[in-house]
């Protein structure tokens, strides 16, 4: 139980993919610039990395070292076709919305990333469930990002929620500043850098402050291996 | 499991042969499972299109039946025929050209007369915020095609107001709906062009006279 309460923080806090680990940022660039479509492209992630984390696991005693990274990519990519077709031909609404980021999913780097450091070493349930928390992880922190530069950029949060959510969802759509000229900067992706940032020292505020209270030294130390993107594979780490 | 010796290349090969031979086979089988579902939200997309710019009053047929394939620029136009009993009566075709960033995709209609009944921009990739006010969503501009038609205004001032022409600039850009006009223009040109054959109710390539 504790295994799977620790793969739930890592997933969440201790070793975020954006926050900490600081990977997928293409799809942060593109993506992100409504509080809507962020949520969109972390949930069909999600969905991706948990199905792929499965899969990986489950076969991971018939796949060889030497050839394991072209297998992996080749499940990964399959995958990720076959939820794109699937949704085109009977979700189609949402697959307009979220058609565009799809094909963008096999390019992130963290469901490799994933598949290679995590699902290729332990079992199904534990590959499945660190999918999920990876995801979560991501999409929460896509949306963060995303509604951050859309309160800031153009005025509004969740613009759009309707066409991915369905209609129950447009109380979501809100205007919090009318009349507002925009920030042209923080739309376009440079934006997202900027934001992210400003997000990272936030994280690392809180984390230092909550040090602080344990009457801890405030600095972070440097060699915390959580807030390494290879610490599953790294022999440092697993000897600690 | 069986003793396989892993390491041996052919293991290796004859593994990543067969996980690729599985894969493209669920691959094969999906699209044969989902592409006709596909074709049909597909058609439903583009009729929902056309029914936005072409009035239902105009026609009484099933636009998406009546296609003609023209050619303009050396690419294929495909352009569906709205027609009342044997009359052409509007014309519907979609059109790409150069934005800022990348293709602005429009589809536009026409009457008869080549007065345009309607443009929508169906995908683009201008700046957010500032050339996405072509799509219909953001503002109203798109609006202002209707009812035009190559002679009005006359083809000098088929142009944003900055190249002296009559049409609307956004402030902070310029290319975006300088590009639009002209593609409109260039679609109007091709209706003047083969004015004739569209507006024969023969030429189809799909005969409407055998449906029900």
């Amino acid at each position: 139980m504790n295994r799977y309460r620790s793969l739930i923080r890592e997933g969440l806090w201790d070793n975020n993919v954006i926050f900490v680990q600081l990977l997928a940022l293409c799809p942060l660039l593109a993506v992100t610039s409504t509080a809507t479509n962020g949520l969109g492209m972390g949930l069909a992630t999600t969905a991706v990395m948990a199905s792929t984390g499965l899969a990986v696991s489950l076969l991971r005693q018939f796949i060889p070292a030497a050839v394991r990274i072209p297998v992996f990519v080749l499940l990964i990519a399959g995958i990720v076709t076959l939820v794109d077709m699937a949704l085109n031909a009977w979700l189609h609404d949402l697959h307009k919305v979220l058609g565009l980021f799809i094909p963008l999913i096999v390019t992130n780097c963290v469901i490799l990333g994933r598949a290679e450091s995590y699902a290729s070493r332990n079992g199904p349930l534990s590959s499945l469930l660190d999918g999920v928390c990876m995801g979560v992880g991501f999409t929460w922190a896509m949306v963060l990002l995303g509604a951050s530069r859309e309160v800031l950029g153009s005025g509004t949060l969740f613009a759009n929620a309707r066409l991915l959510l369905g209609e129950g969802f447009a109380f979501l759509e809100l205007t919090l500043i009318p009349d507002y000229g925009g920030i042209l900067l923080l739309v376009l992706p440079p934006g997202a850098f900027l934001m992210l940032g400003l997000l990272l020292a936030a994280k690392r505020f809180l984390e230092s402050q909550a040090r602080r209270r344990r009457g801890l030294s405030p600095q972070v130390p440097v060699s915390d291996c959580g807030g390494c993107g290879v610490s599953s594979v790294c022999h440092t780490a697993s000897q600690e | 499991m069986i003793a396989v010796p892993r390491e041996r290349i052919a293991y290796q090969a004859g593994l990543l042969g067969l996980v690729t031979l599985v894969v493209v086979s669920l691959l094969l089988l999906a699209d044969r499972l989902t592409a006709p579902a596909i074709a049909l939200r597909q058609a439903e997309d583009l009729r929902g299109s056309l029914t936005q710019i072409i009035p239902a009053e105009l026609y009484d047929n099933d636009l998406l039946e009546n296609r003609l394939e023209l050619e303009l620029d050396g690419l294929p136009v495909t352009v569906y025929q709205g027609r009342q009993g044997d009359r052409v009566t509007a014309l519907a075709w979609q059109l790409a050209g150069p934005g800022y960033a990348g293709d602005i995709n429009l589809v536009m209609g026409v009457d008869r007369d080549g007065r345009i009944l309607g443009v929508r921009v169906v995908s683009h990739s201008e700046t957010p915020g500032l050339g996405d006010k072509i799509e219909v969503a953001k503002d109203p501009w798109i609006l202002g095609f209707q009812g035009r038609s190559l002679g009005d205004p006359p083809p000098g001032q088929w142009a944003v107001k900055k190249d002296d022409g009559s049409f609307d600039q956004f402030t902070g850009a310029t290319i975006t709906p300088r590009a639009t006009v002209a593609i409109v223009k260039r679609g109007l040109r091709f209706f003047a062009n083969h004015r004739q054959r569209l507006l024969d109710p023969g030429t189809l390539t799909t005969p409407q006279e055998n449906a029900p």
